[in-house]
């Protein structure tokens, strides 16, 4: 996608369209770096073409990726407690992996694809395990000031010892996936096509 | 995933933004027992944030829309040529011509009476007011500027300010071209902080500095202190506080519904068709933007003078304000959004993600007491 316009060719979107369904087959399953986690969805060229121009209009001064500060300009994404969070895995991504990344949030998407972001935003350190730590990393983001330190404690251990986990147990995806069991999480967002 | 057009907030001190979005349901109606897998399951909060990553009603309303190409065709392609060499080498120059007669009839009549009027005060600004009006007719005129305007002409009164929509600098050449107002501006740079700052005075324009603090409260009391005043040019106040794409309001400001009096709307739209007005300052300087408009055909557009409305017993301000940006929006077609303009600046206070934090801790804690 050299060009600068907003103009994609065919060529364009099947190459986006393919790289999210090459990623799985190119990276090992075991490298949980952003761009192998969610793929195997086929966007529409519409909603491919409706994303470059998000992605173009966000990024205000066409380097080919959109920088924290682009992302932070816009306050509802500002105003959410998981901004910083979700701004460490999106920063500096070009569109292929931007529209990669966004493969999770499609109705189309499977559990696992959903279940596997979710892991990621808690596993920020990339070594594919969810320590204790880490949850109450992510209860405080989402509490903030309004509970305390012991409160979170509480309520962790209390919910992990019932799932038969203890508190020093690290939580892997397929852990994860164990919990999630059936249920899908309600993770769509529908991308505007004009 | 769009916030809709809002709906007035009864009887709050402050608007409520989540009343207008979608909201994404936090962790919710309590169902039972807290488990492991609603703890983890953070995804209403990516949901949310997905989902302004993806469309999000602020950058909406400060989208430019360029015109589509239209001269992609072998016959067309020769016409739109002809076309911009009408514009740029035969309209354009003629325009330039006929701002520069203006200007030159303006300012060879305005100095000498600013100058030599010194004593006569009335009679120096009702001249000045009729100079002011004329050089924004042919400011207008260099546009080629088609303006319908509709309901009847403002009048020097005092308690009494007007607001409008904003969509550029040229709201104000359009709507002083009628009637000289005295119009409250962000102090700008260049040769137009020039323009302000001699001719602009003479009206009796204000200026603020958003960039200072204390700012507010020194406009605020030069604002009541001009309304009082029985001799002074109608206030003209744009209340989205920055340019807005024509299409959306932003939230309007509240200080020009805290005078004390009548509040008197004014609707402007412009027509897309034949040039996208909207200045988008972070894009364009102004005098790109002044160049831009005086290389296309017209700038068509229509303005209304609506019904003046005073603030209703036991309303707010806020209220008010979102009341009169109501009347505006259904005139001109536009929609509403919940934000404020100056989030453009600045990012939103933490008190909205504080409210978010909130909510989600109550209702855990709410289910924890459930067993």
């Amino acid at each position: 996608m050299g060009n600068t316009s907003s103009m994609l060719t065919q060529y364009d979107t099947e190459e986006v369209q393919s790289h999210c369904q090459d990623l799985c087959e190119n990276f090992p399953p075991r490298n949980l770096s952003v761009s192998s986690v969610m793929c195997l969805i086929r966007y529409s060229q519409q909603e491919i073409l409706s994303l470059y121009q998000r992605f173009c209009q966000l990024d205000r001064n066409a380097k080919g990726f959109i920088s924290s500060d682009e992302f932070l300009s816009v306050p509802e994404f500002s105003m959410n407690p998981l901004s910083l969070r979700l701004l460490k895995m999106v920063d500096g991504l070009n569109f292929k992996d931007f529209v990669a990344f966004l493969s999770a949030f499609s109705a189309k998407a499977s559990l696992k694809q959903k279940v596997k972001l979710i892991f990621q935003v808690y596993d920020s350190d990339c070594n594919g395990k969810v320590s204790f730590k880490d949850v109450m990393e992510v209860l405080r983001d989402l509490s903030g000031s309004f509970m305390s330190d012991e409160q979170r404690e509480q309520v962790l251990s209390q919910v992990l010892n019932e799932a038969a986990y203890t508190c020093d147990s690290f939580l892997t995806l397929e852990d994860f996936i164990k919990v999630f069991g059936s249920c899908k999480p309600e993770m769509d967002v529908e991308i505007p096509v004009d | 995933m769009s916030s809709t057009a809002g709906k007035l907030v009864t009887s709050r001190s402050e608007l409520n933004i989540e009343d207008y979005l979608p909201s994404g349901s936090s962790i919710q109606e309590p169902r039972g027992k807290l488990r492991l897998l609603d703890l983890i399951d953070i995804s209403p909060t990516l949901t949310e944030a997905a989902g302004a990553i993806i469309d999000d009603s602020f950058t909406r309303c400060f989208k430019s829309n360029p015109p589509e190409p239209w001269n992609w065709n072998i016959y067309l392609f020769p016409l739109w040529c002809f076309g911009v060499v009408v514009r740029y080498c035969i309209l354009f120059p003629l325009r330039c011509l006929t701002l520069a007669f203006g200007w030159f009839i303006f300012l060879s009549t305005f100095i000498p009476v600013h100058s030599l009027l010194k004593g006569q005060d009335k009679l120096r600004k009702n001249i000045e007011r009729v100079l002011v009006e004329m050089i924004c007719s042919f400011f207008v005129g260099s546009w080629t500027g088609v303006v319908k305007y509709h309901g009847p002409r403002p009048s020097i009164r005092p308690k009494q300010v007007y607001v409008a929509n904003h969509t550029s600098m040229i709201d104000f050449i359009v709507l002083e071209q009628m009637t000289a107002f005295a119009v409250i501006m962000q102090k700008h740079p260049g040769w137009v902080g020039l323009l302000q700052s001699t001719i602009l005075e003479s009206v009796g324009c204000i200026w603020f500095n958003r960039s200072e603090a204390k700012d507010r409260e020194i406009v605020a009391r030069k604002l009541r202190d001009h309304v009082q005043g029985a001799d002074n040019n109608p206030l003209l106040i744009f209340p989205e506080g920055t340019c807005v794409n024509n299409n959306y309001t932003v939230m309007f400001k509240k200080g020009a519904f805290e005078l004390g009096c009548t509040v008197c709307p004014i609707a402007i739209k412009y027509n897309k068709i034949f040039v996208d007005a909207f200045w988008n300052s972070r894009k364009q300087s102004f005098t790109m933007h002044l160049l831009q408009l005086m290389t296309s055909w017209a700038v068509v557009c229509e303005v209304w003078y609506l019904e003046p409305q005073t603030i209703r017993p036991g309303e707010t301000a806020i209220e008010f304000a979102e009341r009169v940006r109501d009347m505006i929006s259904l005139r001109a077609g536009l929609k509403k959004v919940p934000w404020d303009g100056y989030l453009k600046y600045s990012r939103p206070s933490s008190k909205h993600s504080e409210r978010k934090q909130e909510s989600f801790a109550e209702s855990l804690l709410a289910r924890l007491e459930e067993k």
